[in-house]
């Protein structure tokens, strides 16, 4: 049964539901937006653009020296060979996860994020205690996602205050050298790829 | 501003949550949102430092309360408005003024993904000479820009070392004004965790900023 707390968070949300589709309305019988131009936006960003598409390139610097050159010398050159490009990814870097070096992407401002690469943000990562807490307690905000980074290893914390895009190059599992290209990149997760995980052998 | 969306360092926001399997739009009207503002903002009213400071002006305590898609939705509409869009009294009764005419809209269906592969690059040409250069010390500036910055509190007054440079990018303090581009130099300055937090972070730790030369004096 919900509680009554949850009866009035159901009636804020369908008042914001409502409150929307009021605006909707209103700006297309003014002639300001096209319908059919929300439909393809939201269908873009439900299923087309999204984090397996960062995860491509990821393998293909697994797997390419030559690219993962490339992907490290110019990001937005090397990940536009996939076709991968433009609205929050216009001026894009990969840092490198290594043994010794890891790498965590935050925007503290707002919620910056590599969208051409990884899709749209997940809650966690717009929320006040990730953008609070990612520059000043990266490895207490590792410990909750069950990551423990050894005071050894640098911790490099990347806040998105420009236009810049950062995308982590997660390191490859040892024993997946022998993996297909598919294989190798249903290993590859969102959070591989801001910093908040590692990628795990199967 | 010193506003509330500046939040790198604060204490008291609990722990981190994820997810798991997280949908990317947990209702519909968040997608619709996210498409309107988007479908708004190619009548290049306003831009995107422009969006971003209706959004830092939103009432603090509405701020932090306000999921991501209600900040957004209450900044298109501030945005919608302010820029004579949408009239007060259409937005009050949620009718076009009859004496209002209708528009074409510029964004339609088939130019969704041109213009989302296309995006809106920030880098620009310039004749200025960088005054900064990798490996060079720097010190944030310690000021207090009432308007849209980029130049969050946890640095100012820090300092840093230039790590690479970006060439000359929009300058988000102005162009949020909508008083012109001008273009600067962009920097990515390291500063050592111990600098922002004290002798408790760790010495192998940094925090990497992206700085335009304004933010910055040579130390």
């Amino acid at each position: 049964m919900a509680s009554d707390h949850d009866h009035d968070h159901d009636n804020t949300l369908s008042e914001t539901v409502l409150r929307v589709k009021a605006l909707e309305t209103l700006l297309v019988e003014k002639g300001l937006v096209d319908p059919a131009a929300l439909d393809a936006m939201v269908d873009a960003y439900e299923n087309k653009i999204g984090p397996r598409n960062g995860a491509r390139v990821v393998v293909r610097a697994w797997t390419d020296p030559a690219y993962k050159a490339r992907l490290l010398e110019d990001a937005t050159a090397a990940i536009a060979e996939f076709g991968y490009s433009g609205a929050q990814g216009e001026h894009m870097v990969v840092v490198e996860n290594t043994p010794t070096v890891h790498n965590l992407v935050v925007c503290t401002l707002c919620s910056c994020y590599p969208w051409p690469v990884l899709g749209l943000p997940p809650v966690w990562y717009k929320s006040s205690a990730y953008r609070s807490r990612a520059v000043i307690d990266p490895r207490g905000v590792l410990r909750d996602f069950g990551l423990a980074v050894p005071d050894e290893v640098a911790m490099r914390v990347w806040d998105s205050t420009a236009e810049i895009r950062y995308l982590v190059l997660p390191e490859q599992p040892a024993g997946t050298a022998g993996l297909g290209t598919g294989a190798l990149e249903a290993l590859v997760t969102r959070d591989t790829m801001i910093g908040t995980a590692k990628v795990r052998a199967p | 501003m010193n506003g509330i969306h500046d939040m790198g360092g604060m204490h008291g926001f609990g722990k981190v949550e994820p997810q798991a399997d997280e949908p990317v739009f947990h209702a519909p009207w968040e997608g619709r949102v996210l498409a309107l503002r988007r479908a708004l903002g190619a009548w290049r009213k306003w831009n995107i430092d422009a969006g971003r400071h209706s959004i830092e002006t939103l009432p603090p305590a509405d701020y932090v309360r306000m999921s991501y898609y209600e900040k957004w939705f209450a900044s298109a509409i501030k945005l919608a408005l302010g820029a004579g869009l949408i009239s007060q009294r259409e937005f009050e009764t949620g009718r076009r003024d009859p004496a209002a005419p209708v528009m074409m809209p510029p964004l339609t269906a088939d130019k969704v993904m041109p213009a989302i592969l296309k995006g809106g690059p920030t880098q620009r040409e310039t004749a200025a000479r960088p005054r900064f250069s990798a490996g060079q010390s720097v010190c944030a500036r310690e000021i207090n820009v009432p308007g849209h910055t980029r130049l969050p509190r946890y640095v100012r007054g820090r300092r840093g070392t230039i790590e690479r440079d970006h060439g000359a990018h929009v300058f988000p303090d102005s162009n949020a004004k909508l008083e012109g581009e001008n273009p600067q130099y962009l920097y990515t300055v390291r500063f050592a965790a111990r600098e922002l937090w004290g002798e408790g972070a760790n010495p192998a730790d940094a925090v990497y900023l992206d700085l335009w030369e304004e933010y910055l004096d040579g130390a």
